[in-house]
């Protein structure tokens, strides 16, 4: 994975990010960290217009101040990014692991937490971020100890819920909610899951204020963000861009089209296939995969809801039984009209499949699932159409969107 | 203030007797897992829909009283 050129703007998260940073040149780069007031850094992070990097896009003030001076709080910073297509999260812990262990001390001095954790899938990650802890502990830079914490590498396993038990030692899975993990988190306490890359802006926040962060992005949506470019783009990677960029500046952001494009994914396997030109689009963690022409994007859709089905965690009913079924029928639409039998009844059965599992859940899986779906049954109802008569536009048929565990992927 | 049905949908296993001792409000999906209304229970079925929330054998149900 390379780091592409920022395009628009100076990089901010991504300075220096052509290697790997040690601790002096992060400190000779950023300067140390200012000695700040709790209420300065919280009214720093509200007037900044931060949103969590994450995915969900909450306000990450509202969620600091939720915890905020609560006794016996517990902080977890996300890096498990379980999503196939996103790799900035473990690209950031890998290359600046201490704009992310700094945001981290920020954050835990700011609402007065004593007991911090980072949740990492990927092992290079997690080699990485323990050599980083013994620099700072030899430094003695930092207030609290982190404690590296391991989860499985799989799609749910960042939900925030999911990390609560993971720090319990239970099984990386989504718990009922109510409660919030902020109201009665992990061991019953009050519980921050804050996602590595909004660590990493609170980072920069508190050395240059909240003025300084709004002079990227947009007044609405402030900031710049990190981004994971794959598929048909010249040099696919990391990029940083502003925040309201479109979908067309990320894609230059990473040098461009390698190959004509017929729909591009954004949000990941919970977001959804948008033409390039499309202006109003909510970018979540920051995925976007270019698909190019040549590819089924009903065989793709079909292979990723097969592997959100295996993702499942099997705990809610209509989870468990609609997605494989959900898999199912998208396979026979992928596979075609075969033996003179029209898809039609698919297509109404997928419709209605969606429609039985949203929102009938403890998590967003389900929702996130149908979300991408509707949006690949709308995306290519052309390509649905051809495959009514027997026929398919892919040359390729080589799998092309990661799907770990599920099919194969180039 | 109105009555909601909610449910842990982890708790939740499909047993179906909510829906024996309510159907008018909670009907079964293809699976057997209740399909619960997003609308407020109706004032005359909300002793008949208590009574299907205490059955439930995984504690899988519960009334909401909130406005609109």
């Amino acid at each position: 994975m390379t780091a592409a050129p920022v395009t628009g703007m100076a990089p901010r998260l991504l300075r220096g990010a052509g290697a790997d940073v040690s601790l002096a040149e992060h400190r000779r780069m950023h300067g140390d960290l200012p000695d700040i007031a709790p209420e300065w850094l919280l009214r720093a992070v509200d007037d900044s217009g931060l949103t969590g990097r994450g995915g969900a896009g909450f306000p990450a003030a509202r969620k600091l101040r939720s915890i905020a001076g609560r006794k016996n709080s517990l902080i977890i910073a996300n890096g498990a990014e379980g999503e196939p297509a996103s790799a900035k999260d473990v690209f950031l812990m890998r290359r600046l692991p201490h704009l992310v262990l700094d945001g981290l001390q920020v954050v835990a001095d700011a609402v007065g937490s004593n007991e911090v954790y980072l949740a990492v899938a990927s092992n290079p990650a997690r080699h990485r971020l323990d050599l980083a802890i013994a620099e700072r502990n030899a430094a003695g830079v930092d207030r609290v100890r982190v404690r590296v914490l391991p989860v499985p590498d799989v799609f749910l396993a960042g939900e925030e819920s999911a990390l609560v038990n993971a720090v319990e030692g239970r099984a990386s899975l989504p718990r009922s909610t109510p409660p919030r993990v902020f109201e009665k988190g992990a061991f019953g306490r009050p519980t921050l899951v804050q996602n590595v890359e909004t660590l990493a802006h609170i980072a920069l926040i508190a050395r240059h204020g909240a003025a300084w962060f709004r002079e990227v992005g947009s007044v609405e949506d402030p900031g710049s963000m990190l981004v994971s470019i794959s598929g048909a783009v010249a040099r696919p990677g990391i990029a940083e861009v502003a925040r309201g960029s479109s979908i067309e500046q990320i894609i230059a952001a990473a040098g461009g089209l390698r190959h004509a494009v017929q729909a591009v994914l954004v949000g990941g396997y919970h977001g959804t296939w948008l033409t390039p030109t499309t202006m109003d689009f909510r970018p979540g963690a920051g995925v976007v995969v270019a698909l190019p022409t040549d590819v089924c994007g009903l065989v793709e859709t079909a292979r990723v809801v097969a592997y959100l089905a295996d993702q499942s965690a099997q705990q809610c009913g209509p989870c468990l039984n609609g997605l494989p079924a959900l898999a199912s029928v998208l396979g026979e639409i992928a596979r075609g009209r075969s033996g003179g039998r029209a898809i039609g009844p698919q297509v109404r059965r997928a419709t209605e499949l969606a429609a039985l599992v949203e929102r009938r859940g403890a998590c967003h899986h389900p929702d996130g699932s149908v979300r991408f779906i509707r949006s690949a049954l709308s995306m290519f109802e052309t390509e649905i159409d051809l495959h009514a008569h027997g026929r398919c536009s892919a040359t390729d048929r080589r799998p092309f969107l990661p799907t770990p565990g599920v099919g194969g992927a180039r | 203030m109105s009555t909601y049905v909610e449910i842990d949908w982890i708790a939740c296993d499909g047993r179906g007797i909510c829906s024996e001792l309510a159907p008018e409000v909670i009907e079964l999906d293809e699976w057997g897992y209740p399909i619960i209304p997003a609308a407020a229970v109706p004032a005359e079925l909300e002793k008949t829909v208590r009574r299907a929330v205490k059955a439930c054998p995984t504690l899988a149900l519960r009334l909401a009283t909130r406005s609109g």
